[in-house]
């Protein structure tokens, strides 16, 4: 029997029986919808981390000063990270290329009368090439500015907005109570995980101090770039060596500080979110089953009301197969409907859910595969709970069939 | 060669613990363009008949040859594809497809023949205006009277140009001026040398029929042509 015909079929009988169809559908709805949902979200998500993360390369390197709180009655460990251990690595570790430390916080930043309260980060100059985020109008300090002490800064597109500065290069603003000229605007970033990467206003590490205090150079951040891909391994060793023996710890204490390479970021961003996915993966399943048995038991009170139909069309010709192979269609074709309807709730829910996260979350994305996978289970679900009742209909006896009331 | 060829034919069915025998050695033959009436009273076996002759089932023994096929030893599809060529099938009940337009239900024996869209449309419009339906191929089966229904499932029967147009009490759902009208079509469909068995147990519809051929417990008991 020709396809067109069966699915004509199929969509006249589910039609006739409207309600019916979509209730049943409903388990499929309901699993595909959570399936697209949480899959849009993650995927924008992941889409956005790793982007971030790929955006500084292969080669980036962060070590962080790791706070160690002991348990009750035990004091916590002093833990300190400098610029000296920095650029001691820069000495004393092959393979890198640029170190910068990091210092920041939030700090009041004045422009005549317009007050502001950006994040202020005490950086050197290797800290655009460290981080692939450069200066788009002027310049960014150079060694030279670090050498003098030049009461500089570099700032971010929002702060500029905000401030209301017309001209900022050579514009004078105060960070703190500190007065600088701005040299440079850095490019358009925009917003990510609820950070805004244009609110920012650089200024150099030694003014970044006066700002925040001497203290702060006991908790420097450090980013660096090793020199090639293949070396990250043995920089992150080296490093981890030096700092141990400059922190002087031994034997089985615990490092007191963290070097984080990109992959290893990449990767635990990964796992986490794989492990929300396989967990709504298995909620699906269940979805999924319970919509095919639905479907299943729709499907056999068809075949029942039906009986009369059925007994007409083998009258006039039909084989088994193609009775079989309508109710299958039929099947399909309801689970697949069951599946459209999810896909677009799924995907409006995660666009709404991500529209209720308060700041900024990435855009729902779904991509293609989870689509494709949904139809395909789909599809699978209707074969599957649709062959048993396709394949009563399909053996009934055409006699009975047709004195069937 | 006769188109119908029954020799010894025997139905035996089982129910409970006892054998019924709903034909008992039946032989009947019917050449190609006659109009058969086969009639009896309700267990005389006349359905059994006609579920055999329009191959919904097979006989216990005996053989039955249609259009030369021998029906007898064939499979579910091979009769499925036999009642697809050769039987017309008209029933009391009409048995259109329900949500189903006039046409589409012409076409449904054409649909399984395997015929393309284009000329099944145009085959099928053609059996519905044989049957004076030409003007109600989009209307549904609810949209019809009773006798139109009946037309288009003698149209449906028509469609694929089948040996037999094989019709089971055809009238016993309408009333007495629709019978007419239908028998009127059936008579018509002989005379345009269709061969037409009915199955019937009225007398005033046997009579339309040129043989009239009497079951009583399964046995053929009496078989009588009219002249003319």
């Amino acid at each position: 029997m020709v396809l067109d015909e069966n699915i004509r079929v199929a969509f006249t009988a589910l039609r006739a029986n409207l309600m019916r169809s979509v209730l049943t559908a409903l388990g499929i709805i309901i699993g595909v919808a959570a399936v697209i949902a949480v899959v849009s979200i993650v995927q924008g998500l992941q889409h956005m981390i790793t982007g971030q993360l790929e955006n500084v390369g292969a080669t980036f390197i962060q070590v962080v000063p790791k706070q160690e709180f002991g348990g009750p009655g035990m004091v916590q460990h002093q833990v300190r990270l400098t610029w000296e251990d920095g650029q001691a690595i820069l000495q004393h570790v092959r393979n890198v290329g640029l170190i910068t430390p990091q210092i920041f916080g939030q700090t009041e930043v004045k422009y005549r009368d317009r007050q502001h309260k950006p994040f202020v980060l005490g950086v050197n100059s290797d800290w655009p090439d460290v981080n692939k985020f450069n200066v788009d109008r002027g310049r960014f300090f150079s060694r030279l500015d670090l050498e003098r002490r030049a009461k500089v800064a570099v700032v971010g597109t929002s702060v500029v907005d905000d401030l209301k500065v017309r001209e900022p290069i050579g514009a004078e603003i105060y960070v703190g109570n500190t007065p600088v000229t701005i040299i440079g605007v850095m490019e358009k970033k925009g917003r990510a995980l609820g950070f805004d990467y244009d609110d920012m206003v650089f200024v150099p590490f030694d003014s970044a101090l006066n700002i925040f205090g001497r203290r702060a150079a006991d908790q420097v951040q450090l980013q660096l770039q090793a020199t090639t891909s293949e070396s990250v391994d043995q920089v992150k060793d080296d490093i981890k060596r030096l700092l141990r023996e400059r922190h002087h710890i031994v034997g089985e204490t615990p490092d007191d500080f963290q070097v984080m390479v990109q992959n290893e970021l990449i990767s635990i961003y990964s796992k986490i979110l794989g492990g929300v996915t396989a967990v709504v993966g298995a909620i699906v399943g269940v979805a999924l089953l319970v919509g095919g048995i639905g479907i299943m038991n729709i499907m056999l009170v068809s075949v029942t009301e039906r009986t009369r139909e059925i007994g007409i069309r083998k009258s006039v010709g039909a084989r088994r197969k193609d009775i079989l192979v309508q109710f299958l269609i039929e099947a399909v074709t309801l689970a697949l409907i069951g599946g459209v309807i999810g896909i677009a709730l799924g995907y409006g829910a995660g666009v709404l859910a991500v529209k209720l996260i308060p700041g900024d979350f990435p855009a729902a994305h779904v991509p293609l595969w989870a689509v494709a996978i949904a139809f395909g289970f789909c599809s699978l679900v209707g074969i599957v709970f649709g062959i048993y009742p396709a394949s009563k209909a399909a053996k009934l006896d055409p006699i009975e069939a047709l004195r069937y009331e | 060669m006769s188109l119908i060829e029954l020799r010894n034919v025997r139905k035996i069915y089982e129910v409970g613990t006892e054998l019924v025998h709903a034909l008992d050695g039946v032989d009947l033959d019917v050449q190609r363009g006659e109009y058969l009436a086969i009639m009896g009273a309700s267990g005389s076996g006349k359905s059994t008949l006609m579920n055999l002759l329009g191959c919904l089932d097979t006989p216990s023994e005996g053989s039955y040859h249609l259009n030369g096929n021998a029906v007898e030893s064939m499979d579910d599809e091979e009769l499925a594809g036999i009642r697809n060529k050769e039987i017309g099938f008209v029933f009391q009940t009409f048995n259109l497809l329900a949500r189903t337009t006039a046409l589409q239900n012409v076409e449904l024996p054409l649909v399984y023949g395997g015929m393309g869209r284009a000329e099944r449309h145009k085959k099928a419009a053609d059996a519905l205006a044989r049957v004076g339906l030409a003007d109600r191929a989009r209307h549904m089966p609810n949209e019809l009277s009773g006798g139109q229904r009946q037309r288009v499932a003698i149209a449906r029967a028509l469609v694929n140009d089948p040996s037999i147009l094989l019709a089971d009490e055809p009238t016993g759902n309408l009333d007495s001026a629709t019978s007419e009208d239908i028998m009127v079509l059936f008579d018509q469909l002989h005379r345009g040398g269709n061969t037409v068995v009915l199955v019937t147990h009225e007398p005033d519809i046997a009579d339309h029929a040129s043989r009239k051929v009497l079951l009583r417990d399964g046995k053929v008991v009496s078989d009588t042509r009219r002249e003319g």
